[in-house]
């Protein structure tokens, strides 16, 4: 849904981190994705190709884009389950009383640069 | 030959969204403002609810404006003309939702003054703005009549953000047959059982002075709990 906002946010750090770093261009940007996190891929990917451009640490570099399985935890069990085949319901004792713990965020890994040596 | 480098960031994006809006209350509550995220569907009466709010507040407190309309600055000057209290354009790119620290930036144009309440009128949408933190106190949505009592149904996170429901263009109801308002604040209610809910209509004035007490009073607890 607001994939273009994450694409301006992920380019802007990684040219902070780019500068930080005194790189002057980078060629690839390593994001992980929430399977849950209302994040669409291939819109995500076509706002990261126009976005990208329009950037000079940025122009020309690569996406790699790792998805993370979302995974919730039973408070009841104390079992954890795969959060998008079973929702909110505990597949291993039925209790809805379960919250998500990994797969709804995006966050930056890392970037690369190519230098020449 | 050419030599790849790697730099770990291992920065989380909606994380760090949060942590600013944690900052932005709690710089908020140090200076006593109100800070207010107002969200809608585009045309659910927004600017004309802020107006009359304005204008029956403006008298007693400090009020500040943030509009943070897609493209144009119509909005924020609708209301400073209207009202005459500040109010400040946010340009977010065409974005579908607005986040903290693009309020974080609007806030800090209105630091050299004091305000007892600022309010966001945030991009007419009702599924972005429910999924980011804009570093707000208090989270209210404004559902119009004509949009049907189904929307708690339909978009659930957005009510059960909320901690105000306001029922707007109540005037319209006898046109809207289908419009059912004990079914709306039941469908509110199973997505969020504390969520207030106030029916008001701008046009005859219903339900404003329930609004404007509930302003009265939150502005009144944030300043002294
Ligand atoms: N009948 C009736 N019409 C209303 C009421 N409040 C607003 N309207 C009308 O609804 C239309 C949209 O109102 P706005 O206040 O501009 O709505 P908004 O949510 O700010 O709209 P955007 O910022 O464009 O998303 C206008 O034509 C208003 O006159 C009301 O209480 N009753
Ligand atoms: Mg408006
Ligand atoms: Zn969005
Ligand atoms: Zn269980």
């Amino acid at each position: 849904m607001h994939e273009l906002g994450v694409v301006f946010y992920v380019i802007k750090e990684a040219e902070e981190a780019a500068k930080a770093n005194n790189v002057k261009h980078i060629s690839r940007i390593t994001l992980e994705v929430g399977e849950v996190s209302t994040i669409v891929k291939h819109y995500f990917e076509e706002c990261f190709t126009w976005a990208k451009e329009k950037n000079e640490y940025t122009k020309g570099c690569d996406l790699n884009y790792i998805t993370i399985k979302a995974f919730s935890y039973c408070n009841n069990c104390n079992q954890t389950f795969e959060t998008v085949k079973n929702g909110k319901t505990c597949p291993h004792c039925a209790s809805t009383d379960t919250y998500l713990y990994i797969g709804n965020d995006v966050s930056i890994k890392s970037i690369e640069t190519e230098e020449e040596s | 030959m050419s030599n790849i480098k790697v730099i770990e960031i291992k920065k989380s994006v909606f994380g760090s969204n949060a942590n600013q809006g944690n900052e932005i209350r709690l710089e908020n509550k140090r200076k006593k403002t109100l800070f207010v995220n107002l969200m809608a569907s585009p045309g659910a009466g927004k600017t004309t609810m802020l107006t009359s709010l304005v204008n029956s507040l403006k008298d007693e407190y400090k009020i500040a404006i943030i509009e943070a309309d897609c493209s144009s600055s119509v909005d924020a000057i609708k209301i400073s003309d209207n009202t005459g209290v500040t109010s400040i354009q946010i340009n977010n790119d065409g974005q579908c939702h607005t986040d903290s620290f693009m309020t974080k930036k609007a806030l800090d144009l209105l630091a050299d003054q004091h305000y007892d309440l600022i309010i966001l009128e945030n991009i007419g949408n009702l599924v972005c703005p429910a999924e980011f933190d804009t570093g707000a106190s208090k989270n209210i949505m404004i559902l119009s009549v004509p949009e049907g009592d189904d929307k708690p149904l339909k978009y659930p996170l957005m009510f059960t953000v909320t901690d105000l429901v306001i029922i707007s263009k109540m005037d319209t109801i006898d046109y809207f047959e289908e419009f059912n308002l004990n079914r709306c604040i039941d469908n509110i209610h199973s997505r969020n059982p504390i969520s207030k809910i106030i029916p008001i209509s701008a046009k005859t004035g219903m339900g404003m002075d329930s609004l404007i007490n509930y302003f009265k009073e939150e502005i009144h607890k944030w300043r002294n709990e």
